[in-house]
């Protein structure tokens, strides 16, 4: 497993997968959880890089920070969520088009 | 002195402004205002006539004036100018004025206009004074257009009856055609001169600033106003329809004043009268001195016949302000304002009387006519002796005042066609005393027929009675004024003025048009003056008893058969009770023409003037419709078109933005993919 190429391919099909979730998931909990995707697979990019091309740890330590913005950012977005549940007793993004009219 | 004069004429004004306004809530409806105002006019101007009588000088004379208007080079002073003659003019114009009202008071008790009838004949007095006072023709012209909106006003004073509402509208309208040459006239001289000051105009005439054809012209349309407000020949048809008027509006300005004021004014002007213009002034006065006299035989409403009586009297001064003897006419204006004045009252208490008996029998006829009357003098004898006396002094009978200013015109007139070489100018003369004779003898027809013989109608007879004194009072002091005795003091000389103080005190007015400047010039010697005034005196007494003796003749003795006269003289009948025709040939001429004029350019109006404005119209009303079409389809559909099209623009494209993020996430993702591939490609 010396090859970077194997790491780059799961990287991508994580991202692929991510992406569509948020496109094609209606409920925000399954887009959220599609956002947790596409940034872990570039974690993964990171870790890659950092280990296959010589540039010190700055690649570990990007990752950790995405992780915890990760950790913030689903603490958030599931509250937001969960307040917009109170609200509309739905979580379906098609439904929430307050703004359109 | 001017102060006086300025009271005298401001008091009358005055009075109108408190009449108009408060008069009807006065006790009384105000009429002591109007006769108290013109009580202190005549009191002061009798101040002045004194004043003049104490100083007995002919050159007196005082001016005041005040700028009015001042542009530029266009100078117009207003101004007062007293000598002897306005004195006189303002004391006749305030003694008839004062006794009119009062006689007013009792003539007019309850009329529903009471107070309007008042205001109307302060605003008269005021404007009369006015004309009398100024010392410039544009002031006296000015005035002169008062007096005529007074006199329509008062004749139309009973304007609920057409005949008077009418006869108000034509005594105006006839005015204006005379006033027009008036206000040419004044162009004329102010064109030429720059002036309205007489005075100036004086010196403008002397400098020969206006000269030659042009001053006959001027002198000529300023008579024109006198013919209008005067009414001469061919301008008199206005005074007898007038006579619809109240009896002492009638009396007041339609006998004693403002008529007068025609006179006046020629006597003003009469510096300024070139010969020939003269000769006009002296033909038409004398013509219409006759014909107005043929005119009064035959009528048979009192006031007509006396409307005629003073269309001959004005003829005869007119006639003397042409040939020269201006004192002599002014003369005649004095005495003929008191004893036409009290003609004229003497009448209107025959008619108040008539009326009142035919209110009380409820016979509805008209109370002017004399052919109703008869034998009055047992019922009315305060006023059948001053008419009587009137009538005396009318007719020229010596011992009244009428004698001496007639004799003094006649005399004038003979004198004045004796010195000159052709003679055609004898015409003059011989209008003169036929008149005379006429005068004498319809005045007399009147007297036989109202106040001798039989009562032609015994039911109205019964209810006649005597006016009231506050009517009788002003007639007797009217009689007294037309004794000799007033205007030949200091002398006591019935027969002729010529030491009195009228005829020492009022000068001929000096003449501008002198012989140096190149005029023919009237001259007069004192040898055909003197034969003339005995012969004329002579001949003007003979003739004046001649009248009267056929007056008694036709119609007290009825020696002569007066229809069958009448049946013999058939058409000159007719004339005479048609006057000449003259209202029916103005009615075909002048006023059937204007309305065939007016009806021309009616048409011309409706079709041609009419027919531009409307085919403009038109045409603008299609361009408009074509332009508002262009505006609605094509501008309107451009900007139209703008819009709709940005509107569908965006309709399509907003489909776009649904506000759901995953498609634009989608739609990024697309697009970046397309990159990667254009890259790599």
């Amino acid at each position: 497993m010396n090859s970077i190429i194997p790491y780059l391919i799961v990287g991508a099909i994580v991202f692929v997968l991510g992406i569509f979730t948020i496109v094609y998931k209606k409920n925000a909990v399954g887009i959220l959880m599609g956002i947790e995707l596409v940034l872990n697979s570039v974690n993964i990019n990171f870790i890659a890089f950092a280990k296959f091309v010589d540039t010190g740890i700055h690649g570990q330590i990007i990752s950790i920070f995405v992780i915890i913005l990760a950790a913030a950012e689903a603490a958030i977005a599931l509250a937001i969520i969960l307040n917009i549940y109170r609200m509309k007793a739905t979580v379906d993004v098609t439904q929430l088009n307050k703004m359109k009219h | 002195m001017i102060t006086l004069a300025l009271y005298i004429w401001l008091l009358p004004l005055l009075a109108f402004t408190i009449q108009i306004f408060l008069g009807k809530r006065l006790p009384r409806k105000g009429d002591w205002v109007s006769v108290s105002a013109i009580g202190i006019s005549f009191a002061l101007s009798l101040i002045l006539f004194i004043r003049m009588l104490s100083n007995y000088s002919p050159d007196f004379q005082v001016t005041a004036s005040v700028p009015w208007i001042n542009i530029g080079q266009f100078k117009i002073d207003m101004g007062i100018y007293i000598d002897n003659f306005a004195i006189v003019m303002l004391m006749v114009v305030t003694t008839v004025s004062f006794l009119v009202h009062i006689y007013s008071i009792g003539y007019m008790a309850g009329d529903p206009l009471y107070n309007r009838f008042f205001a109307y004949l302060s605003l008269f007095s005021f404007s009369m004074l006015g004309l009398v006072l100024f010392d410039n023709l544009f002031g006296i012209f000015v005035m002169w257009e008062l007096v005529g909106i007074c006199s329509y006003l008062l004749i139309g004073y009973y304007f609920e009856k057409d005949s008077a509402a009418n006869a108000g509208k034509k005594a105006f309208i006839t005015n204006r055609i005379g006033d027009f040459g008036f206000l040419l006239g004044l162009l004329v001289v102010f064109t030429a001169i720059g002036s309205f000051n007489l005075s100036d105009v004086y010196q403008g005439v002397v400098q020969g600033k206006l000269s030659g054809g042009l001053l006959t012209a001027a002198g000529i349309l300023l008579f024109c106003g006198a013919i209008g407000k005067s009414a001469q020949f061919p301008l008199h048809v206005w005074l007898p329809d007038a006579m619809e008027g109240p009896t002492p509006v009638s009396a007041l300005i339609h006998a004693a004043t403002m008529v007068a004021a025609g006179v006046y004014l020629v006597a003003r002007i009469s510096f300024m009268l070139s010969f020939d213009a003269m000769l006009v002034v002296a033909y038409i006065g004398g013509f219409t001195a006759l014909f107005a006299a043929t005119i009064a035989i035959t009528q048979n409403d009192i006031k007509r016949v006396l409307a005629y009586s003073t269309i001959s009297q004005l003829g005869y001064m007119i006639m003397a302000m042409g040939v020269g003897a201006y004192s002599a006419g002014f003369f005649h204006l004095v005495t003929h304002a008191m004893f036409k004045a009290g003609l004229f009252l003497g009448s209107g208490s025959v008619i108040h009387a008539m009326h009142h008996a035919m209110e009380k029998t409820h016979v509805h006829e008209d109370p002017n006519d004399i052919r109703l009357m008869g034998g009055f003098k047992n019922k009315m004898p305060a006023t059948y002796i001053t008419f009587l006396v009137f009538t005396l002094a009318i007719s020229g009978i010596p011992f009244f005042s009428g004698f001496l200013s007639k004799d003094a015109i006649l005399g004038g007139t003979l004198a004045f066609a004796m010195s000159q070489s052709n003679p055609v100018h004898y015409l003059l003369p011989f209008f003169g005393f036929t008149a005379a004779i006429i005068t004498a003898f319809y005045m007399f027809r009147v007297v036989i027929k109202t106040f001798y013989g039989e009562p032609k109608r015994p039911d109205l007879y019964e209810h006649i009675h005597e006016s009231p004194k506050v009517m009788t009072v002003p007639l007797m002091v009217l009689a007294s004024l037309s004794i000799f005795i007033f205007y030949t003091l200091p002398s006591f000389n019935p027969i002729s003025a010529e030491q009195g103080w009228y005829e020492q005190l009022i000068e001929k007015p000096a003449s501008a048009v002198s012989a140096q400047l190149g005029y023919p010039v009237l001259e007069i010697s004192e040898q055909i003056e003197h034969s003339a005034h005995v012969n004329g005196m002579m001949i003007s007494i003979l003739f004046a008893l001649t009248g009267i003796a056929l007056a008694f003749l036709f119609y007290f003795w009825k020696k002569v058969d007066v229809e069958a006269l009448t049946e013999k003289i058939k058409p000159l009948y007719t004339l005479s009770y048609h006057k000449y025709f003259f209202d029916e040939l103005y009615n075909a001429t002048v006023v059937k023409g204007l309305l065939a004029w007016n009806n021309i350019l009616a048409w011309f109006d409706f079709h041609v003037i009419d027919g531009i404005v409307n085919g403009s119209a038109f045409i603008m009303r299609h361009f408009s419709s074509f332009t508002g079409r262009f505006d609605l389809g094509f501008i309107d559909g451009l900007v139209n078109a703008v819009g709709d099209l940005t509107q569908d623009v965006g309709q399509s494209v907003r489909k776009i933005q649904t506000g759901q993020v995953q498609y634009y996430i989608l739609g990024a993702l697309a697009g970046l993919v397309l990159i990667i591939v254009t890259v790599l490609i």
